[in-house]
């Protein structure tokens, strides 16, 4: 009878573990299948609604000027004190963002304000309080590489001068990236208004995205800075070869 | 536990089967709608922002 009972007992620890291994795979499915296609499905509808939104005049979208034309401003000072106020509601989407690197002229992603984990799940999100799109400073988006769509899977594949473009109801917003780096999380620095020099008066208008690295993992920070090359209102157009695969 | 289980599952072999298949898809609709969601933000490839941001 003893050698019966030790031989549940053992058995049931053996079950458990084989339980444990199942649900560890599972969660593993979960993460990189269903979450991943779930909700990039979601995100690529925000964004097909944004867009239907900027095609009807976008009334329910958040109307951010495009303030900053780097031909006319240059000057010391720069537009940031003249720039009209706008405030964003945390969770609200204001934007969308194309980098044809990232995944061809399609390529597009909703950005939201707030950086919490669950305007993240949702897509990018602005930093807040840093410069809205266009503006003297900089404009500072975070974006999950790995879960949630992964918008940000393949940050590491853009290249100095790969074009970013922040479309938003007025127009759209065109960076270059200027470079990369890699930096523990605690490097606030990188969404300063001069990224990486913080208590310095900007003068020029920056675009930063910041995402995991190494993939799948919250050791260091990937950082993409790009410069502002120029904005175009939403009557003039998009240039088609702006947004040519550069793959 | 499994063993158990299958015992009290009702009707024959091809029943029981699918049964369990039924169960075990359950469970993980719970993990996936549920217990996953829930636990995701404590894991660390959540972190993509640099703490104590502006």
């Amino acid at each position: 009878m003893a050698g019966r009972r030790w031989r549940a007992v053992v058995g049931g620890i053996g079950e458990l573990f084989i339980t444990v291994g199942v649900v560890l795979v599972l969660f593993v499915v979960w993460q990189l299948g269903y979450v991943a296609v779930v909700d990039s499905r979601a995100q690529l509808g925000v964004v097909a609604e944004g867009e239907a939104q900027f095609a009807a005049g976008g009334a329910s979208l958040p109307d951010i000027p495009l303030q900053s034309d780097p031909t006319a401003t240059g000057g010391a000072g720069g537009t940031a004190s003249t720039a009209p106020k706008v405030t964003l509601e945390d969770g609200r989407v204001f934007a969308i963002l194309r980098v044809p690197r990232l995944g061809g002229p399609t390529w597009a992603r909703p950005i939201y304000e707030g950086v919490g984990l669950p305007v993240l799940a949702k897509g990018l999100g602005r930093y807040p309080n840093t410069a809205l799109p266009g503006a003297i400073g900089n404009f500072a988006v975070a974006g999950h590489r790995a879960g949630h769509g992964n918008p940000l899977i393949d940050i590491d594949a853009i290249r100095n001068g790969d074009v970013m473009i922040v479309e938003t109801r007025a127009g759209w917003v065109v960076y270059r990236a200027q470079r990369h780096t890699i930096v523990p999380p605690t490097s606030v620095d990188v969404v300063a208004a001069v990224p990486q020099k913080p208590g310095v008066k900007p003068t020029e208008a920056w675009f930063t995205l910041t995402s995991c690295d190494p993939r799948f993992s919250s050791t260091n920070r990937y950082i993409v800075f790009a410069k502002l090359e120029r904005v175009i209102p939403r009557a003039e157009g998009l240039p088609a070869d702006l947004l040519a695969d550069p793959r | 536990m499994y063993a158990a289980l299958w015992r009290r599952l009702p009707g024959n072999r091809l029943v029981k089967s699918l049964l369990a298949l039924l169960l075990f898809l359950a469970v993980v609709a719970v993990l996936f709608i549920w217990v996953f969601p829930a636990i995701t933000p404590f894991l660390p490839f959540e972190n993509v922002t640099v703490e104590g941001g502006p």
